[in-house]
């Protein structure tokens, strides 16, 4: 298990984590979520003891991480898959790390075949693109077997046929017992790998819960409605207590109500409908939402899809 | 949902940890091109101006027939050496900055969180590579610089006074200025920088001490990094020099002044720098 508590770095005057506190569970898949700067590789830096809190703490099976003499048997990490020696193979970047903590040497064609590595395992990384990078990073990860991996962003910059194979061997280390903590920042990426999510917008935690309870409880359904009579209908759902925004002239979403509330009262007032269509948020939309509403300036939210 | 208790774990050797440190750093050190390529450039540089220069102070001697008496053909032959530290220093840098440069000094300090068994490890590994090298460099140069003076009858032999103690002092220094250059590597983090530092110590230092008042040229000059290392080089004793094995010393305790603040900042600092 890793726990964070109170958990705060500060940078001068930035504050990149924010007083976090969470427990992160074995067997299951824990997506760690937030925008781009939201200080997500702060925390996993700081609970992989690289760089030290301002305030708080975290420890993972209840020790710093300081304190583990051989960690590679007890946490697996891929911090920045870019940062290795171009000039080295893959083999003899793995074998440094198995001797540094007791690793039998073969454990590095091991791992490397279980990435998908096996063929080109004496070949230097230096010619590596980021997608064989990562499976080097997530290679590294599985040398010691550890019951806790740490992995920040490890879909970046994977293929597709990637990204479903890190999605299945994340599910397969988490069934098997592992505690498994992975970053994105793709909400709709970790809705579709992970069993739990930690969320955090500006360094402070905005939500700790399963994913299926994030989505219901950020979730806005709303009713799309295209009709000719969009003053009159809008002033009916308003009188209804509906919350209504129209979009042009004929469309109207309506928040807070379902479709046959909405067609009945339609037909009740011979509301002529063009269209009527139940539009439920997206679980991106839910996150963009969630760490909009965090945000003192939108616009720092407003990249998405850039690079980690 | 399963729990880590049943999880099947590999076991992990028990005792220290050092030993394991030591290979892997041995395995980085051995597994780039950029360290055989400076090791050889060390060599090749020692060998290439230790002839050159013996075979220039020899011509100069037989014009110059006062300088007999002061002559050190043993030196000669060494000095191939001051231009040869250039790839250990670099080597000893890069040892350590190479690591901050790519990033990957926070994957070495994930396996291993004692940073400093991991600094101790590249010492003694970098150190003793220097050792070897400069071992080899030193001895060939001497040897090449005397086949070079055979036809003069001014040769010096390994018996001489002092000769021994120079061409073995050629392998210590390089193995000393290693961890004095790894040390500066660790501090200053970034490659150009902890480099252009080095050089400032070995060339620019001694440059500017040449120029400084005649009072200082026996006091302060001699004890500078630069001059204080080669002292050793010399087999018949110098004016303006410290004395060999002191000077030797005042290097060491450079070096060791520089890896002791090296060893206080590793653990407090933030891994890597943004
Ligand atoms: N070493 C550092 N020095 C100064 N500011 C930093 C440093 N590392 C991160 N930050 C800042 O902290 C915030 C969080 O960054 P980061 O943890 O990288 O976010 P994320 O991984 O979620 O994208 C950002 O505003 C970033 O600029
Ligand atoms: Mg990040």
């Amino acid at each position: 298990m890793i726990a964070a508590e109170g958990l705060t770095k500060r940078y001068g005057s930035v504050t990149a984590v924010d007083d976090l506190s969470f427990d992160v569970l074995p067997g299951r898949v824990t997506g760690f979520v937030g925008p781009n700067g939201a200080g997500k590789t702060t925390t996993l830096r700081m609970a992989l003891g690289l760089d030290a809190p301002t305030a708080g703490r975290v420890t993972i099976d209840g020790r710093p991480y300081g304190a583990y003499r051989r960690p590679l048997f007890e946490v697996g990490a891929l911090i920045d898959a870019q940062a290795l020696h171009g000039g080295r193979s893959a083999a003899q970047h793995l074998l440094a790390l198995a001797h540094s903590n007791g690793i039998p040497g073969r454990r590095v064609q091991q791992v490397l075949k279980r990435v998908g590595l096996g063929d080109v395992a004496g070949r230097r990384v230096g010619g590596f693109s980021l997608g064989m990078r990562q499976r080097l990073g997530i290679a590294a990860a599985l040398l010691g077997d550890p019951p806790v991996l740490i992995l920040d962003e490890p879909v970046n910059g994977l293929d597709p046929e990637g990204i479903v194979w890190i999605r299945t061997l994340l599910k397969s280390l988490a069934t098997e017992g592992r505690t498994v903590f992975v970053s994105s920042h793709l909400m709709s990426e970790m809705a579709q790998t992970a069993d739990h999510l930690v969320v955090i917008g500006r360094g402070r935690l905005l939500a700790d819960s399963s994913v299926e309870a994030f989505v219901g409880r950020t979730s806005r359904n709303e009713v799309r409605v295209v009709t000719p009579q969009s003053t009159e209908l809008a002033g009916l759902l308003t009188d209804h207590g509906v919350h209504v925004r129209a979009v042009d002239g004929e469309r109207l979403v309506a928040t807070g109500t379902d479709v046959s509330t909405v067609g009945r009262l339609a037909a009740d007032h011979r509301i002529v409908l063009l269209e009527l269509a139940a539009q439920s948020a997206s679980l991106e939309e839910a996150f963009m939402e969630l760490t909009r509403d965090s945000a003192d300036h939108t616009a720092d939210f407003g990249n998405m899809d850039g690079a980690a | 949902m399963t729990t880590t208790e049943h999880l099947q774990r590999m076991a992990a050797p028990t005792g220290a940890i050092m030993p394991g440190v030591l290979r892997a750093e041995w395995t980085k050190l051995t597994s780039l091109r950029s360290t055989r390529w400076l090791l050889l450039i060390t060599v090749l540089l020692a060998l290439v101006v230790s002839a050159v220069v013996t075979s220039v102070y020899a011509s100069q001697y037989d014009q110059d027939f006062a300088a007999r008496h002061t002559i050190d053909p043993a030196y000669w032959s060494l000095t191939g050496l001051i231009f040869a530290q250039l790839g250990v220093g670099v080597l000893g840098v890069l040892t350590m900055s190479g690591e901050y440069g790519t990033g990957l000094i926070s994957t070495t300090f994930t396996a291993v969180p004692q940073r400093r068994t991991v600094l101790v490890a590249k010492a003694v590994v970098v150190s003793a590579v220097a050792l070897v090298v400069g071992a080899v460099s030193s001895l060939g140069a001497f040897l090449l610089g005397q086949l070079v003076l055979s036809g003069k009858h001014i040769g010096a032999g390994i018996g001489d006074p002092g000769v021994l103690r120079a061409v073995t002092g050629g392998g210590l220094y390089l193995a000393v200025l290693a961890v004095l250059a790894l040390s500066l590597g660790a501090l200053v983090r970034h490659s150009a920088g902890a480099i252009a530092t080095v050089l400032g110590l070995l060339y620019v230092l001694p440059a500017i001490g040449a120029i400084l008042p005649p009072s200082w040229q026996d006091t302060a000059v001699p004890y500078f990094p630069g001059n204080a290392g080669l002292a050793i080089l010399h087999a018949v004793p110098m004016v303006n020099a410290a004395a060999p094995w002191t000077g030797f010393a005042a290097f060491c305790a450079y070096a060791a002044l520089a890896f002791t603040a090296a060893l206080y900042v590793l653990p407090r600092r933030d891994a890597l720098p943004k």
